[in-house]
């Protein structure tokens, strides 16, 4: 594809967003005004909300079809060809990291406990400087479609990409599981929809966007709903520190005053008491981002190392401001929403909150903005589950049919046709598992399982990966020892912790104490790595050492790595 | 071909100056980042009671506010600062350094044809 035609469809995507924001004015009052779509089962539907939303998903399906007549060759598939610009893909990346989780727990926990909350946001934001600093070029100079790619560059290709596609999927499937789970529990309290069938529109709709789409479809709902969550939360924000003059110093003094917890609420709290817990949770964090598979994905979309690092800036910045908005918001919601009885289970200030505590930031919008922003926060929730888990299940499907099919059974001699068929099943297939593991998991706590997935990413693909890249002594049999002995490490320790021991399996005292595995399984990940790939010294080792010369210059000029599209 | 190219490379000493070169600032800039944020992570483990305080009496400033603010601005300054250094300065310097590589490529096998 050559520059001039790359422009067009960005026109074009930009008419469709236009036109679609017409779209969206015109019918929220039509449909608001149509009767309410089965009211009489659930009393609770939302009309804005459900407006709003369907007039995301006929915009993002537009742009799947759209999206789909570019969607020729593998490369398109997998990383639109690409032709991602440092902008896009910043807020793409934006998009990725800041999932509902975020909106809703992340303000839920500002709300409660105060300064934990700022510290975990701390945490997530860190990542990026370090990503862009020792990684991001090196991930664009020598990877194609997954970060396999790079990790198997000089290693055995059949066993590390193996490897490398177990502990994607696994990561892939615990995230996913952890997201459809907040799905149809969100959706049910803020839509009035059944869960179940919550499950199947988000499965639904990830399948459309990632079969027909693939990665361009994908890359602009993951725009689309990073915008939206941008404006409509700093929307809520302003709206909300509104009522405090827009002062800093008013909303702390309020929020102090009518806190429990008083000015000790900008002291760590229970959360972080214990020090190797704060510590382990700021490994996995930090770490475990740049392990992500459906993260890493994002670095092979643009055309070179200058956009990759361009979309770490813009990326960084769009998630740093957000936290801090998310911050204000939680602060602003002490006192509007936790003063107002309106909010509160038969009325009583500071007992139970309608639909739990994660539906803080949803009551603040709704006090700030009326039915209307609650309805549009509403839709940007579930607009943003679907596109982390469309992005989610692509990285999955990726590790299926470019690592292990492509790769590993077919030993590179896949055509393009038939790769790019089996990575559409493996997308429906990841699908359906979603949609069964969801309801499956219906009852179950599942907060373990963003935590499992960030320790896995950190200790089993991490380690590797960044061994890979920097470390000439590294061998196919080292990294398969250390990958391996991250991925059951941080698997048992978190089957063996709080989350899982106790909440999950019933027993009295969790044997692990902590809740994230990675302080413990990342360094122990590095150390089997680098011991056995020292002790390694047989003749394949040998060679895969001496090819880190050639790797080393390609990794640090681009020269030779994959271009902009593969015709 | 490209091994020949990948030798060039490593024997051009502009190649080793650009490693050297870019290496040091990011390694640098990553350990500013680590010690900043683990000192902030440590301090919150073993004196949350500094964290709570109040940056000056009567403030409504706390002290882990300002130094997580703090973090997030410094960081992404650096964030910024790495890249504009690596997308003018280092990438010309890239570019100089295939450029040479390929253009002893052409000059070698321009007299290899001219010998024959």
């Amino acid at each position: 594809m050559t520059r001039t035609t790359s422009r067009t469809p960005v026109r074009m995507a930009i008419r469709t967003l236009l036109g679609a924001c017409a779209g969206v004015a015109l019918a929220a009052p039509a449909l608001a005004a149509g009767p309410a779509l089965g009211a009489e089962a659930k009393s609770s539907i939302n009309i804005h909300a459900i407006s709003m939303f369907v007039a995301f998903v006929l915009l993002t399906l537009g742009i799947t079809y759209w999206a789909a007549k570019r969607t020729r060759s593998t490369a398109h598939f997998y990383t639109a060809g690409g032709g991602i610009t440092g902008l896009q893909n910043g807020l793409a990346i934006a998009g990725d990291y800041m999932s509902a989780a975020t909106l809703l727990g992340l303000t839920a926990m500002v709300y409660t406990t105060g300064y934990d909350g700022y510290i975990y946001m701390i945490a997530f934001f860190v990542g990026w400087p370090i990503i862009l600093f020792l990684m991001a070029e090196r991930l664009r100079n020598l990877g194609r479609y997954t970060f396999a790619d790079i990790t198997s560059y000089r290693l055995d290709q059949g066993k590390v990409r193996t490897m490398a596609a177990v502990s994607s999927l696994t990561v892939v499937c615990f995230y996913l599981v952890a997201q459809m789970v907040g799905a149809g529990q969100l959706i049910k309290l803020l839509f009035g929809l059944d869960y179940v069938f919550a499950l199947f529109i988000v499965g639904g709709l990830m399948m459309i966007y990632v079969t027909f789409g693939g990665m361009i479809a994908t890359t602009w709902v993951q725009i689309i709903k990073a915008g939206m969550l941008l404006c409509g939360g700093t929307f809520a924000m302003v709206l909300a520190m509104s009522h405090f003059g827009f002062s800093y110093a008013t909303v702390v003094n309020e929020a102090t005053a009518v806190h429990k917890l008083g000015f000790k609420l900008f002291q760590p709290g229970a959360l972080l008491a214990d020090p190797v817990n704060a510590v382990s949770l700021g490994v996995g964090l930090m770490f475990g981002t740049a392990g992500l598979p459906h993260i890493l994905m994002r670095f092979f979309t643009v055309s070179d190392a200058k956009a990759a690092r361009k979309s770490v800036l813009y990326a960084s910045a769009f998630v740093g401001y957000f936290f801090n908005v998310i911050f204000l918001m939680g602060l602003c919601a002490i006192v509007i929403v936790g003063t107002n009885p309106e909010f509160f289970e038969g009325g009583q200030v500071g007992g139970r909150i309608i639909g739990g505590g994660n539906m803080v930031v949803m009551h603040l919008a709704k006090a700030v903005g009326g039915d209307l922003l609650l309805g549009f926060l509403a839709a940007v929730a579930f607009a943003t589950i679907l596109a982390v888990v469309s992005g989610l299940a692509l990285a999955g499907a990726s590790a299926i049919s470019h690592d292990l099919y492509s790769r590993v059974i077919m030993k590179g001699k896949a055509t393009e046709t038939s790769e790019l068929r089996v990575s559409k099943i493996a997308s429906i297939g990841l699908g359906i598992v979603a949609i069964t593991l969801g309801i499956l998991f219906e009852r179950m706590n599942v907060a373990f399982m963003v935590g499992l997935a960030f320790g896995i990413a950190a200790s089993a693909n991490f380690p590797v990966l960044i061994l890979s890249m920097y470390w000439r002594g590294l061998t196919t049999l080292g990294a398969l020892a250390g990958g391996y002995a991250g991925l059951v490490c941080a698997v048992v320790l978190v089957v063996l912790s709080k989350l899982v021991w106790v909440s999950v399996l019933g027993f009295a005292q969790p044997i692990f104490p902590y809740d994230q595995p990675a302080l413990f399984s990342m360094p122990l990940a590095f150390l089997v790595t680098i011991v056995v790939s020292m002790l390694d010294t047989s003749r394949t080792a040998t060679a895969e050492k001496k090819a880190f010369e050639d790797q080393w210059v390609r990794a640090q000029t681009g020269f030779g790595a994959a271009g902009a599209s593969s015709h | 071909m490209s091994e020949a190219v990948y030798a060039r490379i490593r024997a051009n000493p502009k190649f080793v100056e650009l490693v050297t070169r870019r290496g040091r600032l990011a390694w640098a800039l990553a350990w500013v980042v680590w010690v900043l944020f683990y000192a902030l992570v440590l301090t919150v483990a073993f004196a949350p009671t500094v964290i709570g305080m109040r940056v000056m009496e009567g403030s409504t400033l706390s002290v882990g506010i300002a130094a997580g603010l703090f973090q997030f601005v410094f960081f992404w300054i650096l964030t910024a600062f790495y890249v504009n250094k690596a997308n003018t300065d280092y990438d010309a310097l890239t570019a100089e350094v295939i450029e040479d590589a390929l253009a002893a490529g052409a000059a070698e096998r321009g007299s290899g044809r001219a010998a024959r």
